[in-house]
């Protein structure tokens, strides 16, 4: 899978502010609260650190295989540049029944882009998982708002995802030669 | 529960594509772990620090920010605020939801919470910097930030025109 960072992450700025946000949030904490409530802090985090890594792991395992099973026929005809609408209702239906959070959908949805699927349908995925998704609706939001709430935020969301593809294909940029070009730039180093 | 359940369900839907993978041919086994392994290495390091920061962050944000200036806001300005609180709420799947619903019971109107609760699920900024940032090839994260940009003020417009209508109805 290509197209996530692949310069190191101590060289990327993106990473470096995160760090450092990270770092300054940790230390003003610590000055501020003292060091029992960062220490409290660190342990949730840790927690939570702990409960994503299998899922991160299991994430970036369906997306490998998902590349290696689906052939780029398959992804180009459905969810290609030439499927049209029909490619952009697929779309946003797989990322609005696929269940996963941001460790699945992501890998995922870079799988797809690489085999085949134009940005307009990835983004559609994308979007469609974002405002539709099923799993999320079902056990996240109806366990906080009224269903009447649901219903009427998931109804005016419905044509997003088809929108934000229409919109994704209209963007200027590259033709296909260059996304063609993009794909087989070298795949990041694999560590043994 | 349900988090076990989904992480099994992942693990199951893994292990049938290895499986599927197998049978045509073993080689590819090695080949999809490989790209996996490679995959988790380049995302762990900025995921590490991403988690392990947000705490910290959100930690220094006055809990009760979305809850007041949700339900203080009306008209253009009430969006504006929906818009950036969501673009700014920490972390998580659930935190969107509870302060939306939260907000609700404060006071807040339905179609300024459906911006919220949009604007956190479409360009919120924590998920961008942990998650996409890593995952996502460059190209597709800002194509996807530009298109996402104006729909959760819309989708609360069109909540608004639902609910003018349903009400003169």
């Amino acid at each position: 899978m290509a197209g996530p960072t692949r310069t190191p992450f101590y060289k990327d700025v993106g990473f470096l502010f995160i760090f450092v946000l990270s770092v300054g949030s940790a230390a003003t904490i610590y000055a501020r609260d003292g060091a029992a409530r960062f220490l409290e802090i660190l342990r949730d985090d840790a927690v939570l650190w702990l409960t994503v890594l299998p899922k991160v792991a299991a994430g970036v395992m369906v997306a490998a295989f998902l590349r290696i099973l689906l052939p780029k026929e398959v992804v180009a005809r459905w969810i290609g540049e030439r499927s049209g609408l029909k490619g952009l209702f697929v779309a946003t239906l797989a990322g609005a029944l696929i269940p996963g959070g941001p460790m699945t959908i992501f890998p995922i949805a870079t799988s797809l882009y690489l085999s085949g699927a134009d940005r307009g349908s990835t983004v559609a995925f994308i979007t469609g998982w974002l405002t539709l998704g099923i799993n999320r609706a079902v056990v996240w939001e109806l366990s906080f708002f009224e269903p009447e709430f649901v219903v009427l935020r998931t109804l005016v969301s419905l044509p997003v995802p088809i929108l934000c593809g229409i919109a994704a294909r209209m963007l200027p940029g590259r033709t296909e030669e260059q996304r063609a070009a993009d794909k087989t730039k070298p795949r990041p180093e694999v560590r043994e | 529960m349900i988090v076990l359940i989904f992480a099994a369900v992942l693990y199951v839907i893994a292990a049938a594509m290895i499986a599927m993978a197998a049978r045509r041919d073993r080689a590819l086994v090695g080949e999809g772990l490989r790209d996996a392994w490679g995959q988790l290495v380049i995302i762990m390091p900025a995921l590490t620090v991403g988690i392990l920061g947000a705490g910290f962050v959100a930690a220094l944000l006055p809990p009760e920010l979305a809850e007041t200036y949700l339900g203080e806001g009306a008209g253009v300005s009430g969006y504006a605020i929906a818009y950036v609180i969501g673009v700014l709420t920490p972390g998580g799947p659930v935190v969107g939801f509870a302060l939306g619903a939260a907000a609700i019971k404060a006071g807040a109107s339905v179609p300024i919470v459906v911006v919220y609760v949009t604007a956190w699920a479409l360009v919120n900024l924590n998920r961008v910097l942990i998650w996409e940032r890593v995952t996502l090839p460059r190209k597709v994260m800002i194509e996807r930030l530009i298109v996402s940009a104006p729909v959760p003020v819309l989708v609360g417009l069109f909540a608004w025109t639902v609910m003018e209508l349903l009400s003169w109805w």
